[in-house]
């Protein structure tokens, strides 16, 4: 975890620490301005018995534009800003990435074949292609794991979960 | 984006129910009565709560899973989830999208009308089945026991005299029942209170226990315990007839002897609904099997108990009946979030 | 001295075989729901209710306390493991728990964590046990403002300790303050910052953002380092324990520190939570090691953990002796004593004195049987670490997800789960830090209905955060934390100038 990734090498480069920053401090920026606006729809002064309901929300809001718009400054004119330090190289990247797409995938998963049956798919698929794990261990463990799950939350602690759209669990009576 | 698609009752089935359904309309449970036990849960049935854990509707819904429990009175387990969000418009929500679900019934306080009415988020009672009243709870008004006031005259005369903005008044969340008696009261009696707004009645009684504000409009069972140890004083019940129960609560006094608050002088009324509903398009087999539950739940030793305790006016309502309650209460909440100033901006 | 007698004859009560048992089931249960981010605290005992129903009231209340204890102790395991706090009080405990296992010393931790848990809690039964009737009549001292007030103070002691960028830690803490606002106003009962969108009604939970920022965003964080290394080196000896608890005693200033911290505010009920905060928060500042703290210090470890746990303990002395329920948990368990045809409130320890008694010899009894059993288990959780990542990284997605999921069991907070977890992963490598943004976004709404209930009361006269000694004295505290900074940096310039006193 080391908060500066090594100075980038000219063969690898990568997403620059710079536009990160920039896009960060804009990302920021949207958000404060989102909130400013609706507190200013909900009433933002101070009335006779205290604040309206978007007081505290609208200086929030402005709070955050300014420390973003300061932070974005200091990204594109600041002292460090020729400095081109790496927010993260390609090759790192795609292994984040390899992780990050397939839990989108589980979680798109989840919405339509419900909790259980895609943590297994999920669990068996993740140790077989970035675990090189054998088929049967894969496949044993996921089920394994939602299983457990199964038993605890659904049968054990009596909390249903969610079953997804199609809920291919509601054959066996669930 | 619904979340609760389904969950778990079975497409097929369901298809098979829908025109059934159609057919028979709201309410048809007493004329179905004859066929009680003909519908069963096949699968844990979800209680949804619209409130808080710890509140007045989570205490009573698990005190129903547990009597269900403790006397086996369903073969299915009866499995509470607390759908808090937005005044309690998440959980209405969630059974108004669960059209068709046998195996979802939902709680409802006050809340049923007046989240919608103050917040304009889109549902009705009538996107749901009502099943059963459970109970009416009262309110009763509240002030610390070292306060100098013995009746309800008293205080709001002493409040009228001290003028606007001396007065505090605690309730449970904003533009909901115990604002909405607040502003009754000012009404009739011409007195100004300032609402101060907590997040639970159980906050509510400790504030007026400690003095920070002056009176409050709690339900008995929020109160009960500081009545008993002489910390607080009942004043008047917001009822139209006193509170039945005759034993003795503290040393002296009964629910009983707590006068009416018409009997005080400031007549202002109101009860708040403690019933159970389903979503929409439910078989009537399936709300006949609630009902028949719920009665059964009635006769149990601790729903007695309970009813006692909390000093609940045990009004039994269902089908067709219970629809018309919800129908006119809902048209007097209108009128009197209305006449509050509470309604949502449309 | 009745008292004595009282609680002897609560061991009595309590010390039956079938209750013993009921206490090591009870705790075992706890531990699993505390480990499940999302279960745990009030949900795992409300969930747990119906299965005490047939028991006679005492077995059942020393069983659900038992399920609290272990509640309270699983908490920490999964915060210093996996750097995901799975319960509130337990953010705190990531800051140098999970630096700690990282570096080898998951047993340490854990056993570190357990320990002042421990202890808290005993700190807490004890002034339960002696002291109920005096300290539970100053709950009733805390209206509107002594809240707010309590609530700055942990605000006061936490700020100003990051070395980020300033304006960063501004932004993160105000997305905090800003993502604790949405949903319905307690005070008006207006619809803020949803823009239509009534699925955001319930608000952002504040577990659901840890979940995603701490968990999520760490294992993206790991994978960018490579996939490579096949779980940590860590060391599975039981005699870890004994060698952590020879270190501990040097350290009994924190935890007197923290004890104090934590029954005082679960007794106020300001919670355990802030408690847990606050008590990491003054820690830093007044341990020699105080800029070391976050970087894997055992004191960063035991501070907030001793201080959540006095404060969830003490947190049900207002429950038995007033009837307010102080956390929660409590409120849930109060609903269990009206199942069970008990009254709780000020009568119950004159009407129920075996019920009480025997509680209260369950809470020593229950916290021995914790500690008994999670520190056994000390090599057991360190060894998951073992577990290579490719296995173990799934499990902890699923774990996430089922978390996210159960707190308002809505499918939606898994997506925002994910979208926390990418925002955790670029927060870190930009230095934007995530402590402030946790703590306003759990402290911020109610931070803020507190204020505005005040200004009611006062009429908008801002004068009443100084109107008695109380809430006073809390405020002046709070500001004195707030420019302690100063203070230090002025007293460090002065030892510059004078010649260095050895």
């Amino acid at each position: 975890m080391s908060e500066n990734p090594e100075p980038a090498s000219a063969a690898s480069g990568g997403i620059s620490m710079r536009t990160m920053e920039i896009a960060t401090a804009l990302f920021f920026f949207a958000v404060g301005s989102l909130v400013v606006y609706d507190s200013h729809r909900l009433g933002s002064s101070w009335g006779s018995d205290g604040p309206e309901a978007g007081y505290f929300p609208f200086f929030i809001g402005m709070l955050i534009c300014i420390s973003s718009a300061v932070i974005l400054c200091q990204a594109i004119w600041g002292r460090n800003a020729g400095r081109s330090g790496v927010f993260v190289e390609w090759q790192p990247l795609r292994q984040v990435m390899a992780v990050l797409l397939p839990a989108l995938v589980f979680v798109l998963g989840i919405q339509v074949i419900g909790l259980y049956v895609a943590s297994a798919i999920y669990i068996a698929g993740f140790m077989r292609w970035l675990g090189k794990y054998s088929w049967v261990k894969s496949v044993l463990l996921g089920v394994a794991v939602a299983a457990a799950a199964f038993a605890t939350f659904e049968i054990w602690f009596q909390v249903p979960l969610f079953k997804g759209a199609f809920d291919p669990l509601s054959r066996l009576g669930y | 984006m619904r979340t609760q698609l389904s969950l778990g009752w079975p497409v097929l089935r369901r298809v098979a129910v829908l025109p059934l359904v159609a057919m028979c309309g709201l309410g048809t449970s007493a004329a179905v009565s004859a066929a009680a036990g003909a519908w069963e849960p096949t699968k844990p049935v979800e209680f949804v709560i619209p409130a808080g854990t710890g509140g007045g509707a989570d205490q009573m819904a698990r005190l129903l899973q547990g009597i269900v429990v403790k006397h086996s009175l369903m073969k299915q387990s009866l499995i509470p989830i607390n759908k808090s969000g937005g005044a309690g418009a998440e959980g209405f929500l969630d059974v108004k999208g669960a059209k068709g679900d046998p195996h979802k019934i939902v709680i409802t306080l006050s809340n049923l009308f007046t989240t919608p009415l103050a917040t304009g988020v889109p549902f009705n009672w009538k996107d749901l089945t009502p099943v059963a009243m459970l109970a009416l709870d009262q309110f009763v008004l509240w002030v610390n026991a070292e306060a100098p006031y013995t009746t309800a005259k008293e205080y709001i005369d002493a409040a009228k005299k001290a003028g606007p903005g001396k007065f505090k008044m605690a309730g449970t969340g904003s533009k909901q029942e115990d604002q909405i008696i607040t502003v009754a009261l000012e009404r009739t009696t011409g007195a100004k209170f300032t609402y101060v707004p907590f997040k639970g009645g159980g906050d509510v009684a400790t504030q007026l226990v400690g003095k920070h504000v002056d009176s409050t409009v709690n339900n008995p069972i929020e109160a009960v315990a500081q009545w008993r140890a002489g910390k607080l004083r009942p004043l008047c019940v917001f009822d139209d007839h006193r509170m039945p129960y005759k034993a003795k609560v503290t040393d002296k006094q009964s629910w009983n002897d707590i006068p009416t608050c018409k009997e005080s002088g400031v007549p202002t009324d109101y009860v708040m609904l403690r019933g159970i509903f389903m979503p929409a398009g439910v078989p009537p087999e399936a709300v006949n099997f609630y009902v028949e539950l719920f009665k059964k739940v009635r006769e149990t030793p601790e729903w007695k108990d309970f009813m006692e305790r909390g000093a609940f006016n045990q009004t039994f309502m269902s089908g067709k009946e219970f629809g018309e309650w919800v129908a006119k209460a809902e048209q007097e909440h209108v009128g009197l979030m209305k006449e509050a100033g509470f309604l949502a901006k449309k | 001295m009745e008292d004595i007698g009282a609680l002897f004859h609560g061991f009595s009560v309590a010390l039956t075989p079938f209750n013993l048992l009921l206490m090591f089931i009870g705790v075992s249960l706890g531990v699993i729901i505390g480990v499940l981010p999302g279960l745990g605290g009030a949900n795992g005992i409300a969930i747990l209710l119906p299965l005490t129903f047939s028991m006679p009231p005492t077995s059942a209340i020393i069983m659900l306390s038992c399920i609290y204890w272990g509640a309270l102790f699983g908490g920490a395991i999964t915060s210093i493991l996996f750097n995901i706090p799975g319960e509130p009080w337990s953010v705190a405990t990531t800051f140098d728990g999970y630096p700690m296992a990282q570096q080898g010393h998951a047993g340490e931790a854990l056993t570190a964590a357990f320990t002042s848990s421990f202890v808290g809690a005993f700190v807490a039964v004890v002034m339960i046990t002696f002291l109920a009737p005096l300290v539970a009549r100053f709950a009733l001292q805390f209206g509107p403002p002594e809240f707010f007030a309590v609530y700055f103070l942990t605000f006061c002691s936490f700020i100003g300790m990051g070395k980020e960028p300033p304006f960063k830690i501004m932004a993160a803490m105000m997305l905090g303050f800003a993502l604790a606002a949405v949903g319905i106003d307690t005070v008006t009962g207006q619809l803020r910052l949803i823009f239509g969108w009534h699925e955001l009604m319930r608000g952002f939970d504040f577990l659901i953002a840890v979940i995603g920022l701490f968990g999520i965003g760490e294992i993206l964080l790991s994978m960018e380092e490579g996939l490579s290394f096949q779980g940590r080196s860590a060391r599975i000896d039981p005699k870890i324990v004994i060698q952590t608890w020879k270190k501990l005693p040097r350290y009994w200033a924190t935890m007197v520190r923290s004890c104090l911290i934590g029954c005082w505010m679960g007794i106020t009920p300001g919670g355990a939570t802030p408690a847990s905060f606050m008590s990491y928060g003054v820690a830093k500042r007044v341990s020699r090691d105080g800029n070391k703290f976050g970087t894997g210090v055992i004191e960063g470890v035991i501070a907030p953990e001793t201080a959540a746990h006095a404060a969830g303990t003490s947190a049900l002395l207002p429950m038995l002796s007033l009837g307010i329920p102080g956390s929660p948990t409590a409120a849930v368990l109060l609903g269990g004593l009206l199942i069970w045809g008990l009254q709780p409130g000020p009568l119950l320890f004159v009407e129920q004195k075996d019920f009480v008694w025997g509680l209260i010899a369950s809470m020593y009894l229950g916290n021995i049987a914790g500690l008994i059993i999670v520190i056994t288990c000390v090599p057991l959780f360190a060894a998951i670490l073992r577990v290579p990542f490719s296995i173990i990284a799934p499990v902890i997605v699923v774990i996430c997800a089922i978390g996210a999921y159960t707190v308002h069991n809505a499918m939606l907070d898994i997506w925002f789960m994910m979208l926390f977890g990418v925002l955790g992963y670029v927060f870190k490598k930009l230095s934007y830090p995530l402590a402030p943004l946790v703590l306003a976004l759990v402290l911020g709404d109610r931070a803020e209905d507190s204020f505005r209930q005040s200004m009611l009361i006062a009429q908008g006269d801002v004068r009443i955060f100084f109107s008695n000694f109380l809430v006073g004295g809390i405020m002046s505290l709070a500001l004195v934390l707030l420019l302690w900074p100063l203070f230090s940096r002025l007293r460090a310039s002065l030892r510059r100038t004078a010649p260095a006193p050895t």
